[in-house]
């Protein structure tokens, strides 16, 4: 596949991307309007994602992918291999091994470092999206720090249900200036985002890319007598017993049966060479 | 007992192995060949060509083919392309005052110069399916003229003569180009057409139809419509002129619209306009009503709150590419948002549970 570019966007392409990437961190939490490429995968497949990937990939480069916190998801082997194939860069499913690791609705529980790059894919970057359908609205509502809408919605939520009523794609404000969408991360995730790599976000349809230098400040959105709550399943993993990471929950029989496993594939498979064990196994070797 | 779903890999490989069998279909039924489809199907390919934005039909008749005649799929996949296309300039815009028609008609006017040319239309067909088709029936020869080498005036120049018409102006500045910038708003009138020639053509006609139908009605009438060949030339810099580069085939659609007129200026009827690669009449009609609900604002009318006068609305949702994948992307793994939802229900039952208990028991 090398009738490409390395990395498949030629190299114009590449600066134009890297110039809203630099611009974006110089603004933490602002969307910078980018022109965004027809990639060959669908709009909304993580065609923001992949064009940051391959503005921000080097031949040295260690690449990781992740949907839904797992590497083989069918979604996160295709775009493996697009990189494969168009970057020849090496792969892996070791968070600690990958220098970039671009993710789809989950920030992997291994604390990730200074030497590490996080890109995310992102459908609709605007946190006020569905409050003010308008784009021209809500620039100048980010313009003017016009946020008021955003607190009576999560006002309503409580009068109505006594609980903020969102559970991903929480929103959070970057250094006390810009409201931002951290994507559709389920809000347990929020608080890793003060972390020391680089977080880079893009919505390729939309045409936004934002980013969060290292260790920025980020808070999710609350009120003094309702503080935020990163909650989670109150469960720890069936499969290595983990009781601090993000679950999903899988239907296991007819009955309608469950068990709790870490949604982070790699996590869970590190903790359980490591001999940790969860029930279900447990009952296995019994 | 469950092991988290591996495999992801090999299902994608065997997915596609099956998709390629069935695009083939019977292998005992003979295979398309691109030249069939290129000829034989010819309005797909053009609508593939115009929204595709790219006019080369061999390559829009692959796309077909490969889309298993999907021609979403097939436009994706020419966008695809054409994106790593390198752009080595610009042409210089195309006369279609000099176009060699091969259809031609005004609503307007019961003759104008140039006459009334129906060209190769279903217009006047009746649909009927024509079993004989079926059977590889021969094709009675159509009649031919020689074609009037003379050029074939616009209608609407007609019009502007006596001042009736608005003026179409000539801002002379180069237009942003929807492909290499970021879409911003407000759009100017170049680049709304631009999103416009691009866009799908069934919003586009829902769009266009919904004005006829009186949300923002402006009248429109067919001023001209034509089809047919123009030369495409481009300044080539060593050169220091124009040369053809070649030629490609479009659709130009002129409305003339209800009147209007104000204090200061006498009424005159105002313009829409479509423009649309190959034979593509029904997009450039729809293109040309739709670009002038749009015009409100310039045109002083009111904003009266319809679809179609809306250019965030009209621009932003216009695209099937963008459409069709953001739509289709909640075919995706959903699971860990889904997970936090079911969390979040739960609690806000458990809770509505307690108080209901509480209420019963006051």
């Amino acid at each position: 596949m090398n009738d490409y570019n390395f990395a498949y966007l030629d190299e114009q392409t590449k600066r134009m991307i890297r110039r809203a990437i630099l611009k974006g961190l110089a603004i933490p939490g602002y969307q910078v309007p980018f022109a965004s490429r027809e990639m060959p995968m669908p709009y909304g497949w993580g065609t923001g994602g992949v064009q940051i990937s391959a503005a921000t990939l080097t031949p040295e480069d260690t690449f990781k992918v992740i949907d839904q916190g797992a590497d083989d998801t069918t979604n996160a082997v295709s775009i493996r291999q697009f990189f494969e194939k168009t970057a020849e860069v090496e792969t892996t499913t070791t968070t600690s091994e990958a220098t970039v690791i671009q993710t789809r609705h989950r920030i992997p529980e291994e604390p990730l470092t200074e030497d590490q790059i996080l890109v995310y894919q992102v459908p609709i970057p605007e946190p006020l999206r569905f409050l003010e359908p308008r784009e021209t609205e809500t620039r100048k509502m980010h313009a003017l720090e016009e946020y008021g809408l955003m607190h009576v919605k999560l006002y309503e939520d409580i009068s109505q249900h006594g609980h903020i009523a969102t559970s991903y794609a929480y929103p959070v404000r970057i250094e006390g200036r810009y409201v931002m969408d951290p994507s559709p991360i389920p809000k347990f995730d929020n608080p890793k985002m003060e972390m020391a790599a680089i977080q880079l976000f893009g919505a390729g349809r939309e045409q936004r890319i934002y980013a969060l230098p290292p260790y920025t400040s980020v808070v999710s959105l609350d009120f003094d007598d309702h503080p935020f709550d990163p909650s989670k399943a109150p469960h720890c993993c069936a499969l290595c017993g983990a009781e601090d990471s993000y679950l999903d929950e899988v239907i296991v029989d007819d009955e309608g049966g469950r068990m709790f496993v870490c949604s982070d594939t790699d996590y869970c498979e590190r903790r359980r060479a490591a001999g940790h064990r969860g029930a279900a196994l447990a009952e296995d070797a019994a | 007992m469950y092991v988290a779903v591996k495999g992801g890999e090999r299902a994608i490989e065997n997915a596609h192995a099956w998709l390629a069998e069935e695009r083939r279909g019977d292998p005992s039924i003979d295979e398309l060949s691109v030249a069939q489809i290129r000829e034989q199907l010819s309005l797909a390919v053009n609508r593939v060509m115009a929204e595709g934005s790219l006019f080369d039909p061999d390559l829009a008749a692959l796309a077909i083919k490969q889309a298993r005649g999907d021609l979403i799929e097939a436009i994706f996949l020419i966008r695809a392309y054409r994106t790593t296309l390198p752009r080595f300039g610009s042409s210089e815009p195309i006369e279609t005052s000099d176009m060699q028609c091969d259809r031609r008609i005004s609503a307007t006017f019961k003759d104008v110069p140039g006459g009334q040319i129906l060209g190769p239309t279903f217009d006047y067909t009746h649909r009927l399916i024509d079993f004989k088709l079926a059977a590889d029936g021969e094709i009675p020869d159509a009649a031919e003229v020689p074609t009037d080498p003379e050029p074939v005036p616009h209608v609407t120049g007609f019009l502007n003569k006596e001042g009736l018409i608005e003026e179409a102006l000539d801002d002379e500045e180069a237009p942003r180009d929807l492909t290499r910038e970021p879409l911003e708003l407000p759009a100017d009138r170049a680049l709304r057409l631009q999103a416009l020639t691009r866009a799908d053509e069934g919003f586009t006609l829902g769009m266009a139809y919904s004005t006829q139908r009186g949300y923002a009605r402006n009248h429109a009438f067919v001023g001209e419509l034509r089809i047919g060949t123009v030369p495409v030339e481009m300044d080539i810099p060593e050169l220091g002129f124009a040369i053809e580069i070649g030629e490609i085939t479009v659709t130009e659609c002129e409305s003339v619209n209800q009147f209007k007129g104000s204090k200061t200026e006498r009424p005159q009827f105002t313009r829409g306009y479509g423009l649309v690669f190959g034979q593509t009449e029904r997009k450039a009609i729809s293109m040309a009503l739709v670009d002038r609900a749009l015009r409100w604002e310039e045109l002083g009318e009111d904003f009266v709150g319809a679809p179609a006068q809306d250019a965030e609305f009209v621009l932003y949702h216009g695209d099937n590419i963008q459409a069709t994948g953001f739509l289709e992307h909640i075919k995706l793994p959903h699971y860990v948002d889904f997970q936090s939802e079911l969390e979040l229900v739960r609690k806000l039952r458990r809770e509505a549970g307690a108080s209901q208990v509480q209420e019963a028991a006051e």
